[in-house]
């Protein structure tokens, strides 16, 4: 069975891209494929010209799911394989617990967090290892409406702060314009890239201001035009 | 919108942490009255049973009678000596056990290579009863220290051995995705993740290694032996001595459950994380 088809796409350093179409058109599959997960496929991918091999610490992935290890605490998530009792390590971790405001839940269980907090330490637990690219499987998509907003302005303060690049997979027009700087829709059956389009709104992005709608409207007819060739397929989370 | 820590964390001060004490503490008393309860009726309407004649005393002994009867044992320091060695016995044979159940688990619930060239022969050895087994060790070793030890251990063994074995095979495997983007190495896969993520099931198959040790105990003290808390029941069958068959049963039954206590509260600290029903 083949998801995707004709995906030709050159990422830049510190660009934040958002990938977004409608469920089963392949995005999961490609975001797998980039971080080395899933390595059946024709093509390349290549990382700083270096074809992928596999998964690594190059290539921060953050789940759907926050994937916390139960039996470890936030701060032991966070430096999961390496040891705090390394300096360099504690001092990374601190910092990073900061970054994603969760000072004060460092001794904390995974059981004791809420959904956003949880997300959170997936975060930093990625970006502890410093990666070239950070590949985020619609990480909010679990989240309630006031959380996904509390953590997408988390998510832009860590990238303009860190310079990371982001590699988004979403659902949501919103989130997808609210993100990134390039939008990268799909469409499905076999997925393929449908438009690629600069979003050149400056940050803070304001989801109300008529900017943002009138480019919110041109993403959206984008998809207008993806539903009239696959009829039948919708949910795109609109 | 925002959202900030300080919502989420409730203000500790020293007061509600000292009440809170106080009611964890009330909450284990009252766990244990609650427990102490059946066995103590049943020990009074035994005691007023048999102090008006309606039960034989000879049979059975009323629980003062008993009481008086493993004071009397303790007096000739027969008590502590058996005790003793049956607990030596039931340790070395358990850790013996136990360890090669959980080494052997680890193994074959990793590799799949493992498992398919040793399971099979293990879960052949496991269907062998005990007694048939106590014929060749008395044959192979006497009836000394080491067949009794290898009895228990061979008990032991088994619960551990394969609750550990699914335990590794039931582990998410989502979590070895996260090992792999994270890069761990193979050791550390071990010790971060499949070590810990068996626990609960590890647990499990301790309390039963120590239910089945303590059946393996008796099985050898009964089958041939001079000494232990078996022994010391034999023999007093052996005379129609009730009252200390009676003590023998009272001590595996408390020894039992003693046992079985510490590895629940073992259990309750290693696995603080975990988030599951408690019952209601």
């Amino acid at each position: 069975m083949q998801a995707l088809h004709n995906i030709e796409l050159d990422v830049q350093e510190g660009e934040f891209i958002t990938v977004i179409g409608p469920s089963g058109c392949g995005k999961s599959t490609l975001l797998r494929i980039v971080a080395g997960l899933d390595l059946e496929f024709q093509g390349s991918v290549t990382l700083d010209g270096r074809p992928i091999g596999g998964p690594g610490i190059d290539k921060g992935f953050i789940f759907q799911e926050p994937r916390l290890f139960p039996w470890l605490t936030v701060e032991k998530n966070i430096a999961a394989d390496l040891s705090l009792r390394s300096s360099e390590v504690r001092r990374k971790v601190d910092e990073l617990i900061e970054l994603v405001r969760l000072t004060g839940f460092e001794k904390a269980y995974p059981k004791e967090l809420s959904g956003g907090m949880a997300q959170r330490v997936s975060i930093a637990r990625a970006l502890l290892r410093n990666p070239r690219v950070l590949l985020l499987d619609e990480p909010f998509g679990a989240l309630d409406a006031f959380t996904r907003a509390h953590m997408q302005e988390v998510l832009l303060d860590i990238w303009q702060r860190n310079g990371t690049t982001m590699i988004f997979v979403t659902h949501d027009i919103d989130e997808a314009v609210f993100l990134g700087n390039r939008i990268v829709i799909l469409k499905s059956r076999p997925g393929e890239i449908r438009a690629k389009m600069n979003v050149d709104l400056p940050h803070p992005r304001k989801k109300v201001n008529s900017s943002f709608q009138t480019f919110r409207y041109q993403v959206l007819s984008e998809f207008e035009k993806v539903d009239e060739l696959n009829w039948g397929e919708s949910g795109a989370g609109i | 919108m925002s959202i900030r820590q300080v919502e989420f964390a409730a203000p500790r001060t020293t007061a509600t942490a000292s009440k809170l004490m106080a009611r964890r503490w009330g909450r284990r008393l009252y766990k244990l009255l609650a427990g102490l309860v059946l066995p103590l009726v049943l020990l009074a309407a035994w005691q007023i049973l048999g102090d008006r004649g309606l039960i034989s005393t000879l049979l059975f002994p009323t629980p003062a009678a008993i009481f008086n009867n493993a004071l009397g044992l303790y007096d000739t320091g027969e008590l502590t000596d058996n005790l003793r060695i049956s607990l030596v016995r039931m340790l070395s044979g358990f850790g013996l056990g136990a360890s090669c159940g959980f080494a052997f688990g680890l193994a074959v619930g990793l590799s799949r290579y493992v498992e398919r060239s040793l399971d099979p022969t293990i879960q052949m050895i496991r269907m062998v009863p005990h007694l048939a087994l106590t014929t060749l060790f008395v044959l192979w070793f006497g009836i000394g220290e080491t067949a009794k030890v290898l009895l228990i251990a061979k008990g032991a063994f088994f619960p551990l051995y394969i609750n550990t074995y699914l335990a590794i095979r039931n582990v998410d495997g989502k979590y070895f995705e996260v090992a792999r983007v994270l890069g761990f190495s193979g050791k550390k896969r071990l010790y971060r993740l499949v070590v810990p993520a068996i626990m609960p099931g590890v647990f499990l198959g301790i309390r039963l290694s120590v239910a089945v040790s303590w059946l393996g105990l008796v099985v050898a003290e009964i089958m041939g032996s001079t000494s232990g808390i078996g022994y010391m029941m034999m023999d007093a069958r052996a005379m129609s001595m009730t009252a200390t068959v009676f003590v023998g049963i009272f001590l595996f039954a408390i020894l039992g459950k003693t046992s079985d206590s510490l590895v629940l509260a073992l259990e309750r600290r290693v696995l603080r994380w975990r988030d599951s029903f408690g019952g209601r």
